[in-house]
């Protein structure tokens, strides 16, 4: 027998995966073959190992969670002499603060404590995954947009809505089609804003919760359609190591951020296989921001990252896009039309900080509203 | 009479990882340990990790078969974490005196030993997975950790089937278990 098979015997055999007849035949082998008695005894303690490991490991991640969930309740005080706050509570007394700020500019909008709700949706995967919308950095732009007033020009969001959510998101067909996430959308109306920090009303048009995938329609007459698209959307795999890289708005200035990184798993969190694994810096508002490889094609949206572990981010497949639009255009919304996706890759080229100059004025920040 | 039996309830979905019970150990003692070490010189985040490391090994100690808790949960935890803060004291060299607390206290010491040697060769195997690199790391943690089948395996990391998927796992087994041995054999 080759070792391969050996092994594979071996395992089959302590994982109780054999007939009664293959055992016995087994067991006498066993007894007979020294060396191979050596081998399932080793086995045997290697894969006890690997399962405490597993184990342990498990309930580790439990027994953090259940701290931080407890600790974001308010179930223990902690000590204010000690600076020891988890990551969760820090979070939290930032956005205190932000709203005590946005509070004082003169209640140009109401605030709801629905703030607090952001990272911490239970819905997604307890403690371990953050989604990167941004449901804070909308407060400070409202401030922004007074000051958009005093340069008389109007905003478009109605004056009595309360900003919600928001995140990144990227042009898909020059009729104003965006691709974002479905958690960045948790208002009932959505804005966008371009690289140049124009505001544009947008509908949404379709939210698919299960793959995190929306897409929106941007419906305002001051939106100039562009010419053509400069990026197709990759429909094969991408490989592992292959470099990425990302444009997206986390920031609370509305200032594009560039990141960049390379492919390092081809699953997502727990094995998903609709999302791949990335290291690159992600964070709240990155969540819908399209990942681009070296060529310049889509081969992905960023919506989550891994809480404990920095750099660690996860995006979903550009394939679940192809799926989205089928659906979509099955469904022939008279009033948003057809979408049509760009076959053309103009964005390859060699010089990075050109084709970044090019590519930022498909990339949207999006705030979501009630 | 209720009071055990509630005890034993909880010990028993520790032991099947019920977050319901993980919560409420939490709930009722995290609080108590927390003030111990904040009192002796640590830390709320010393507390949450001395907390966290008594959870694992009572967690470790209700899986074994032969488990049996001859005192209250509340002494258990409150003993171990006694003593891990005691040690971790020590290597901080902090340590100035008996530490002041009022709780009755169990001995832990065998425990305690069986938990370092869990934790000694629960290292050496995040480090080993941890060198092995990509796409090893993930190919075995789906198959042993989260029981995945090959088949499914196969289509996740995008082999052409499960049979190149089952070469290659076996390829990373063997560097792994390489890996492990390599360290586990020097610790023994």
């Amino acid at each position: 027998m080759e070792d391969k098979e050996l092994l594979e015997t071996i395992e089959r055999y302590l994982t109780d995966d054999m007939s009664s007849q293959e055992r016995t035949q087994f067991e006498t082998l066993r007894k007979n073959t020294p060396d191979i008695d050596q081998m399932v005894v080793e086995h045997k303690l290697f894969l006890d190992h690997m399962q405490s490991y597993a184990h342990r490991r498990s309930f580790a991640k439990l027994t953090s969670h259940t701290f931080n969930k407890l600790l974001a309740a308010g179930e223990w005080m902690t000590d204010d002499s000690i600076s020891t706050k988890t990551k969760v509570i820090q979070l939290w007394n930032k956005y205190k603060r932000v709203t005590a700020i946005a509070a004082s500019v003169g209640g140009f909008i109401a605030l709801t404590t629905t703030i607090l709700v952001m990272s911490l949706s239970p819905s997604l995967n307890g403690n371990q995954l953050l989604q990167l919308s941004n449901d804070i950095e909308v407060i400070k732009k409202k401030q922004q947009v007074q000051g958009h007033l005093i340069n008389e020009v109007k905003s478009k969001v109605p004056g009595n809505a309360k900003f919600i959510s928001g995140g990144s998101g990227f042009l898909i067909d020059t009729k104003g089609f965006i691709i974002t996430n479905t958690h960045v959308l948790k208002g009932n109306g959505a804005i966008v804003i371009n690289s140049e920090g124009q505001e544009l009303h947008a509908d949404i048009i379709y939210s698919d919760y299960s793959s995190d995938l929306a897409l929106l329609k941007i419906d305002d007459e001051d939106f100039k359609a562009p010419k053509n698209i400069p990026f197709v959307i990759r429909k094969k795999r991408t490989d592992l190591g292959e470099e990425i890289f990302t444009l997206g708005y986390p920031r609370n200035d509305n200032d594009i951020v560039y990141g960049k990184g390379y492919l390092s798993a081809q699953t997502g969190y727990n094995g998903d296989s609709n999302a791949y694994q990335i290291q690159i810096s992600a964070n709240p508002g990155s969540s819908g921001a399209p990942l681009f490889n070296d060529k310049g094609e889509i081969i992905g949206i960023i919506n989550t990252r891994q809480k404990q572990a920095e750099g660690v981010a996860f995006a979903i497949k550009s394939t679940k896009i192809f799926d989205l639009i089928e659906t979509v255009n099955e469904k022939e919304n008279k009033k948003a039309g057809k979408i049509k996706l760009s076959k053309n890759n103009t964005a390859n080229l060699n010089n990075r900080k050109s084709q970044l100059s090019n590519l930022k004025n498909y990339i949207y920040s999006i705030r979501s509203y009630n | 009479m209720k009071a055990e039996l509630n005890e034993q309830a909880l010990l028993k979905g520790l032991a099947g990882n019920d977050s319901k019970a993980v919560e409420t150990l939490y709930k009722s003692h995290f609080s108590s340990i927390q003030h111990f070490v904040l009192n002796n010189n640590g830390s709320f985040d010393d507390a949450r990790d001395v907390f966290q490391e008594a959870m694992i090994t009572l967690y470790e100690k209700v899986q074994s078969n032969s488990f049996v808790l001859t005192c209250q949960i509340k002494t258990y935890l409150f003993s171990i974490c006694k003593h891990l803060w005691l040690k971790r004291l020590h290597q901080l060299g902090k340590y100035s005196g008996p530490l002041s607390s009022q709780e009755e206290t169990i001995s832990v010491e065998q425990d305690m030993r069986e938990f370092d040697k869990k934790e000694a060769s629960f290292e050496i195997m995040h480090r080993a997975l941890n060198s092995l690199g990509e796409p090893c790391k993930s190919l075995l943690e789906g198959y042993y950790l989260n029981k995945k089948g090959m088949q499914e395996l196969a289509a996740d990391f995008g082999y052409t089937n499960a049979d190149n998927a089952k070469n290659q796992k076996y390829k990373c087994l063997m560097r792994l278990k390489k890996l492990f041995f390599a360290q586990y054999n020097i610790g023994e």
